[in-house]
């Protein structure tokens, strides 16, 4: 089973996610190689071997600086029709799922995603992919190769085996279309704002909370319970709360010991932030909010209501 | 300018969904609607034709022949055309034997912007576009938190897990949008009606040149293999709150000396 497993960079560094799933793949066993493409990433390409890499690609081209998705598609495409790669793995992210569904497109191959492990059946991968919100776990397979698999993040973590990569760099030729889409600006490194990963407590708000000015219910809420306040995509982007408080799959991923989750419907891509949380209780008035299906306590009923008589009820415990 | 919003059906939310046991396909047979996540795209092309003064919004849904009034759903809500892809040849396609066909209905309104949703309440799918785009031969912007029209060209803010970054590119493009662009609009009385005299228009597979090998089952190159149970997070306690849920709250917690 010759198998690629596409590497992601981000400021000098290999995203955490994609070396987990370069661990899974060494672990699976078979030949494991690993690409690395951007602008100035040879020097990464050493530690992919720390990680089970037999073999690092190194596309290294002004013209992948930009964290773009489709000449990342071509400079896979090449090297799988080049080098024959049965299977290709990704680990979840905006710009990876973005080049896995590129590269089965451009290759007519089959794509499963959102992963939550992958395991070898007498020899055959198989995927496992949970559907309806995580209600059902479902097996998954492909018929054909090269099999395209995109983990959910977060799912399995990076292990140093020690080994040392061969290196071997490859020309990047990029299609006229790939090139079109141009970055104007690029999101710096984490602005400064309170950290919530650290929190044993987090108190989370979405659309819900109705404006803005809400938050304020939940700060105080957050202040008895000795937590942190945690924010959804929806109300970040617009505006309501800082960007360096969301959790989601374009955001943070916190494991507090308790979640409270405020008008937050708990679509996937929140949920994947905070899944791990160890008691999740979610207030919302829609009774068939998605995030009831996997909290602890699921309350139904009006949050403007429920948590300010919620804050007195702890402070009163002290 | 003309706008592409690519829809699709999904069960009502309200509707226990469920996998059918004997073709581990999504049972399709309940109450359904619109994606609530295409409702964005579909928004979007109508704020970006309002501001322009002109242009055209054609929605383009590839679905069973059921799945034709939420795509009437769409033209309630504004979108001037409908195109509906629908054969019993395309049961069964998975992302790149469904990303075939759109591309051949896009392809044949060669439209200025392709817009999507975010991903498909059903399957949590949320890669479609990209695959979309890399058939179309154009360039791709995905997770768009503001999508801005100049001359010949769209610049999209996007958001990824490290912030925002902003993309500029030239049209005809496909860009997918979030859930938090915009606050979709319901559909008006004068809407539905309305929606009855716009054109609607169904297609076969091979209206739009694919047959046989490329789609449905033949083109798909994944599978379901077998259904399990998740990992149980045990029983959940469900409060419908009467006045009384924040002492429920505390005391489930004091139970577990979280407070």
């Amino acid at each position: 089973m010759p198998t690629l497993v596409f590497l992601e960079d981000h400021e000098g560094e290999l995203v955490k996610g994609s070396l987990g799933v370069l661990s899974k793949a060494a672990q699976l066993g078979g030949d494991v190689a690993a690409v690395v493409a951007g602008s100035g990433v040879k020097e990464l390409a050493p530690e992919a071997g720390r990680y089970g890499a037999a073999k690092v690609y190194v596309a290294d081209d002004p013209a992948l600086a930009a964290p773009l998705s489709q000449p990342r598609v071509d400079v896979l495409a090449g090297l799988v029709r080049a080098e024959g790669f049965d299977t290709v793995l990704f680990g979840s992210s905006v710009l990876s799922a973005d080049v896995a569904a590129g590269l089965a497109a451009r290759l007519g191959a089959g794509l499963n995603w959102d992963l939550v492990d992958l395991e070898l059946r007498d020899g055959t991968l198989v995927g496992k992919r949970p559907a309806l919100q995580d209600s059902v776990y479902v097996d998954v397979g492909w018929r054909g190769e090269p099999r395209l698999a995109l983990v959910r993040s977060g799912t399995f973590e990076p292990v140093e085996s020690g080994g040392e990569a061969a290196v071997e760099e490859v020309a990047v030729e990029l299609e006229e279309f790939s090139t079109r889409a141009v970055m104007l600006e690029r999101a710096h490194a984490e602005s400064e704002g309170p950290s919530i990963e650290e929190a044993d407590v987090i108190v989370a708000g979405g659309r819900g909370l109705g404006e803005p000015a809400k938050f304020a219910l939940l700060e105080e809420l957050a202040q008895a319970l000795g937590g942190a306040v945690a924010a959804t995509r929806a109300v970040v982007d617009a505006g309501w709360y800082p960007y360096a408080t969301q959790v989601g799959q374009t955001g943070k991923t916190v494991a507090p010991k308790l979640y409270v989750a405020c008008g937050i419907s708990g679509a996937i891509q929140h949920k994947v932030g905070m899944q791990a949380s160890g008691t999740i209780v979610a207030i919302n008035k829609d009774p068939n909010a998605p995030i009831f299906e996997y909290a602890d306590v699921s309350v139904v009923g009006d949050l403007h209501q429920i948590v300010p008589k919620l804050t007195e009820l702890v402070k009163a415990r002290g | 300018m003309k706008l592409a919003v690519c829809v699709k059906e999904v069960p009502e939310a309200s509707a226990r969904t469920r996998i059918d046991p004997g073709t581990l396909r999504l049972d399709r047979s309940g109450a359904a609607a619109l994606n609530p996540f295409d409702a964005h795209a579909l928004e979007e092309a109508l704020q970006i034709k309002e501001g322009s003064g002109e242009g055209e919004v054609v929605a383009i849904m590839v679905a069973p022949a059921r799945a034709a009034d939420s795509l009437r759903k769409a033209l309630a809500i504004g979108a001037d055309r409908a195109v509906h892809v629908s054969d019993d040849a395309l049961a069964g396609s998975d992302l790149v034997a469904t990303a075939r066909v759109l591309a051949r209905a896009v392809e044949r309104e060669a439209p200025d912007l392709v817009l999507l949703g975010q991903q498909g309440a059903d399957s949590d799918g949320a890669v479609l576009w990209s695959a979309l785009a890399d058939l179309l031969r154009l360039p791709v912007v995905s997770q768009a938190a503001s999508v801005e029209l100049g001359d010949g060209k769209v610049t999209v803010k996007r958001q990824t897990e490290y912030g925002y970054d902003v993309i500029e590119t030239p049209l005809p493009a496909v860009v997918a949008v979030s859930d938090a662009i915009n606050e979709p609009r319901y559909p008006s009385l004068k809407g539905i009606m309305g929606a009855k005299k716009k054109p609607f228009e169904t297609l076969a597979a091979s209206d739009v040149g694919l047959a046989g090998e490329e789609i449905g089952e033949p083109g798909s190159r994944t599978e379901v293999l077998a259904l399990g149970d998740p990992p149980s997070r045990g029983e959940g306690l469900r409060i419908e709150d009467d006045g009384s849920a924040a002492e429920k709250i505390v005391d489930y917690l004091a139970e577990r000396k979280l407070i």
